[in-house]
């Protein structure tokens, strides 16, 4: 049992997606839902736990060892994110109930709560997989299953949305399976272990300089780099709320995760800082995304939108952190991969929340809520200071350990901007402080209650979370070096 | 002689009283929390008035009971050091006790309780809603500057100074209405854009060039650091600390005036601002340490921005017509004494501007309590429409009269102290230029602030209060009481100095102990 459970992982939420056809009545498959979500939680702190014992893990599919079979592999960095999937997508599924009630006819949910479980399924094999080739397929399941997630909105740019998704996505994930092509072609293998191995033989060529190329292009499409971010703020914007929060906190971490294990475990460091300008790229494109999208943001009267714009502002500053190609640059970067997952989790439950009694979130229907729904704004109001940067919370503890890995490459001038970026969270987070608590309410306004306890303790979860940790910093702390010397090839 | 003896001897009977009780450490993270405390007793009684305020007022007793204790202790020697959590590997949440920290406490301490004293009066008077949130809000910005004042490395005071900045926004925007948002708007957005652009860069740079934030006599700096390096650092802190009204970041706390005169009372001429310089004071002698302030090309010229902010801001002060508005460009003016004290880089200096903290508190809460008081009684709120008020406020009057002179610095008024100190720092640093610019402001001082209780008094024919001569009319009474202990503290303290006095001459040695 212990040794399989690096498949389990994947396998539960993968079997547990056809069964919900079988059990059709919705109530039934949230409950069982919510049951497979708790066990792949459970599995993930195992695995940790495992990894912790015996270091990494290996499992070869099927009993095939490595070069013919797939493999799959787990060390401390992929545990680490695993736990972080799936204590979210367990915290979002306890609100999913009543948030789909309000959202969709019931008939629908169930096939919502399938692509749900097909897109954790698809998240958690990227993770899992030690096989190039492997990572592209669960990218597209999860891509697949999202825009199916993201087309069942209720409002109807939901559809363009997510065709428009579906389109920039599927760039992505041929650019991503061009650059696994060129990669095959030069080593004949498609196990990352091998892979690692074996590129630097040819790593003089421009066709691993092409597959490079092509594979960074395709990722930072999926993880909405700044400017490939074209799809993130409609398909946020307009998903059903669950389907938001779940993708806000998740994709695009694992989108990045894919990221690093790429250019440090595959490429090697080496390669991909010295031979490819990768500190100029990753630098660049980061701080333009934090500027460029944190502006953006300030002028969104669709406060979804806003907040989706924040994201891409914030994934800014994790290509940032890479981009450094420092220890403490990866460390921040670790930490604000779930630092940032927690934040954002928070608001767009809370949001989630807002939506199911007042029904929009447009600027002008915040107008007094301050008052009417205290809870559910606090909830945003403490997500939207963590996402500033402010002392006591996770984000202060990222926007730390971001400067000082700046400051020691003396980089200075960068960090002043990224500063600069956190001013101007202020100000699209305040606009909508002050709306909510400053304005009357509308006068046709009926006065709204507190948003749903089911959605409501959930999102508090995640407020908690974003203080505990910010003040009991030992545990991320401590993941994110282990992790950045993982990845630096430093021996533990 | 016998008198210092007896002084020792019940010191060190309360001292042992409080070790009795509990330990020092103990008691002060008692001064840290205790104000935490009363924020269930204000949610819990929120529709009973009087239980609600007394909540306040008996934590507001215990606190100023705690603060005395523990600055007996810490006279009789007994120092404190508490270790709270490691936030991140090597930035410690931790305090302790120095004689500068424990002054501010004993000042936001006692003027806690004369200040919940002085709300209870003006916000029922004034008929202001939601005064629950009011008091909620209040105790937990008394955390912030505790906290705050006995923070052990800068890495704690930066936390302690953003729970400040944030848990004053809604005291400040208290009315809600368009006017106060806009006030809240600048508030917020200077002091977060100074704090988070210079205050926090300048920690972390401090942090990256040291690696070391606590605060130690003569600073954490050693030769590696080049002058350049700490020269910028020194600006970053000097106008990242925003609190401290450095021009040109001086405007949130005009802006800030939309707030309850409580609130402007306590925090705007305590609190906040005395946090801020309080924190520029605690860079300048304990990260930089004097003797370098005293080295760096900088240091200068920070000196004259601060100095020509003094002269500004008191001849703006001179033009405003709305007295709060008046008040709070003097205290910007005011601050920019303490600045300079810090950045003359002598002993005196540092001695002056840190007893300035006191003084310049005690007299302008008066002032402000006056204005308020004014405000409930005689709904006035132009100076214009004050003549002949003295006739029907004769006590608010003569208290607003003597926090003038303490803030001009005429005996007998405790102003009078720190203004010689910082006028013999000007001297020892070679700074005419700056002393002869502090002696105009005191001249700006008394042009703009005596002609109110003067004409108050003896301008009554022009009288444009139209009640008869005879009636008195003051303010609910907490509130004249609180301007009465104010007032007469300021006077107590020109007398009787000592506990500040003696706090800020052992900063003083201890800024100048690098000297050798």
């Amino acid at each position: 049992m212990i040794q399989h459970l690096p498949i389990l992982q994947v396998i539960i939420p993968l079997l547990a997606a056809p069964i919900c056809f079988i059990l059709k009545e919705a109530r039934l498959v949230r409950w069982f839902v919510l049951i497979a979500n708790v066990m792949a939680f459970v599995v993930s702190i195992m695995l940790l736990q495992q990894v912790n014992l015996h270091g990494t893990l290996v499992y070869s599919l099927g009993g095939w060892e490595a070069p013919i079979g797939i493999e799959y592999r787990v060390d401390e960095l992929n545990a680490y994110l695993m736990i972080l999937v799936t204590s979210i997508s367990t915290i979002t599924i306890m609100a999913a109930g009543s948030s789909l009630t309000k959202e969709m006819a019931e008939s629908r949910q169930t096939y919502f709560y399938i692509a749900y479980l097909l897109c954790l399924t698809g998240l958690l094999g990227i993770l899992a997989t030690g096989d190039a080739f492997n990572v592209f397929v669960f990218l597209e399941i999860s891509s697949l299953a999202s825009y199916t997630m993201i087309a069942m909105g209720n409002d109807r740019r939901s559809l363009w949305a997510s065709y428009q998704y579906l389109i920039m996505g599927t760039i992505g994930a041929t650019f991503i399976l061009i650059g696994i092509g060129l990669m095959y072609m030069m080593t004949g293998t498609l196990n990352m272990h091998d892979l690692a191995e074996r590129l630097p033989e040819v790593e003089q060529t421009k066709t691993v300089f092409t597959a490079f190329a092509f594979f960074l292009v395709g990722v930072c499409l999926k993880l909405a780099l700044f400017p490939l971010h074209l799809w993130l703020p409609n398909a946020y914007a307009y998903a059903p709320s669950i389907a938001t929060v779940f993708l806000a906190a998740t994709s695009t971490k694992v989108a990045i995760y894919v990221l690093l294990r790429f250019i440090f475990s595959v490429f090697g460091f080496e390669f991909s800082f010295t031979h490819m300008p990768l500190t100029e790229i990753l630098v660049s494109l980061g701080l333009v995304g934090v500027i460029a999208a944190s502006v953006v943001a300030i002028y969104q009267t669709n406060i979804k939108r806003l907040f989706a714009y924040s994201s891409v502002s914030q994934i800014g500053y994790m290509i940032l952190g890479i981009g450094i190609g420092t220890k403490t640059g990866l460390t921040a970067t670790m930490l604000h991969l779930f630092n940032h997952a927690l934040m954002k989790s928070a608001v767009f439950l809370a949001l989630a929340g807002l939506v199911y009694r007042v029904g929009s979130v447009n600027i002008k229907a915040f107008a007094g809520l301050g008052k009417q729904m205290p809870w559910t704004m606090a909830a945003i109001v403490v997500g939207g200071l963590s996402l500033i940067g402010m002392p006591l919370t996770v984000g202060f503890i990222s926007k730390w350990y971001l400067i000082l890995a700046l400051l020691e490459s003396n980089l200075w001038p960068v960090a002043v901007l990224v500063l600069i970026g956190s001013l101007l969270a202020i100000a699209y987070i305040w606009r909508l402080v002050e709306v909510a608590y400053f304005k009357p309410a509308l006068q046709n306004n009926q006065s709204y209650k507190e948003a749903p306890l089911a959605i409501l303790i959930p999102a508090w979860i995640f407020v908690i979370a974003n203080i505990y940790f910010g003040i009991d910093t030992s545990f991320t702390v401590g993941l994110s070096e282990r992790t950045a010397d993982l990845l630096f090839g430093v021996a533990k | 002689m016998s008198g210092a003896i007896n002084n020792g001897l019940s010191n060190e009977l309360s001292s042992e009283i409080a070790n009795q009780m509990m330990t020092q450490e103990a008691l002060m993270q008692w001064i840290i929390l205790l104000p935490l405390l009363a924020i269930p007793g204000i949610l819990l009684f929120h529709k009973q008035q009087n239980l609600r305020e007394a909540a306040t007022l008996i934590v507001g007793a215990l606190l100023l009971f705690a603060v005395i204790a523990f600055y007996q202790s810490f006279d009789a020697g007994q120092g404190a050091y508490v270790h709270w959590w490691e936030l991140l590997p090597g930035l410690d949440i931790a305090f302790r006790a120095e004689p500068l920290g424990v002054l501010f406490s004993l000042v936001a301490g006692s003027l806690w309780l004369v200040t919940s004293i002085y709300s209870i009066g003006y916000m029922r008077g004034h008929g202001e809603g939601n005064q629950t949130r009011f008091y909620f809000f209040f105790a937990i910005a008394i955390t912030g500057v505790m906290g705050l004042a006995f923070a052990d490395n800068l890495f704690t005071l930066f936390v302690f100074y953003e729970i400040l900045t944030l848990s004053t926004y809604p005291l400040v925007t208290h009315a809600g209405t368009d006017k106060a948002r806009h006030g809240g708007r600048i508030y917020l957005s200077i002091l977060l854009v100074t704090s988070i652009l210079f205050f926090l860069f300048a920690v972390i740079g401090t942090w990256t060039e040291t690696g070391d934030l606590t605060f130690t006599a003569g600073g954490v700096f050693d030769d590696s650091t080049s002058k350049v390096v700490a020269s910028v650092l020194l600006a970053l802190f000097v106008f990242g600390i925003g609190k401290a009204a450095v021009m040109p970041f001086h405007r949130w706390l005009p802006a800030a005036m939309v707030a309850p005169t409580p609130v402007s009372a306590l925090l705007h001429a305590v609190a906040v601002v005395k946090a801020g310089v309080f924190s520029i004071m605690k860079v300048c002698v304990y990260i930089f340490g004097i003797d370098l302030l005293a080295e760096l090309p900088i240091t200068d010229w920070l000196l004259y921005i601060a100095t020509a902010g003094v002269l500004l801001a008191s001849l703006v002060a001179m033009r405003q017509d709305n007295l709060k508005k008046r008040l709070a460009y003097s205290t910007v003016s005011q601050l920019g004494y303490i600045t300079i004290g810090a950045l003359l880089a002598t002993q005196s200096g540092v001695l002056g501007g840190s007893f300035h903290i006191v003084a310049h508190a005690f007299g302008k809460i008066t002032l402000f309590f006056c204005a308020g008081a004014i405000m409930v009684a005689a709904h006035k709120t132009e100076i214009s429409d004050m003549r002949g008020l003295g006739k029907t406020m004769p006590l608010t009057m003569i208290a607003f009269f003597i926090g003038s002179m303490s803030i001009i610095g005429l005996p007998p008024a405790a102003g009078m102290w720190s203004k010689w100190y910082l006028l013999m720092g000007t001297l020892e640093a070679e700074q005419v230029a700056v002393m002869i610019v502090l002696m105009i402001s005191s001249l700006l001082n008394i042009a703009y602030l005596l002609p109110i209780p003067l004409r108050a008094f003896f301008d009554g024919e022009r009288s444009v209060v139209s009640i008869r001569r005879d009636e008195i009319k003051e303010a609910p009474w907490p509130s004249l009481l609180a301007l009465s202990i104010t007032a007469i503290m300021t006077l107590v303290f020109f007398f009787w100095p000592q506990p500040f006095y003696g706090l800020a001459q052992s900063l003083a040695t201890i800024a100048g102990g690098a000297h050798g």
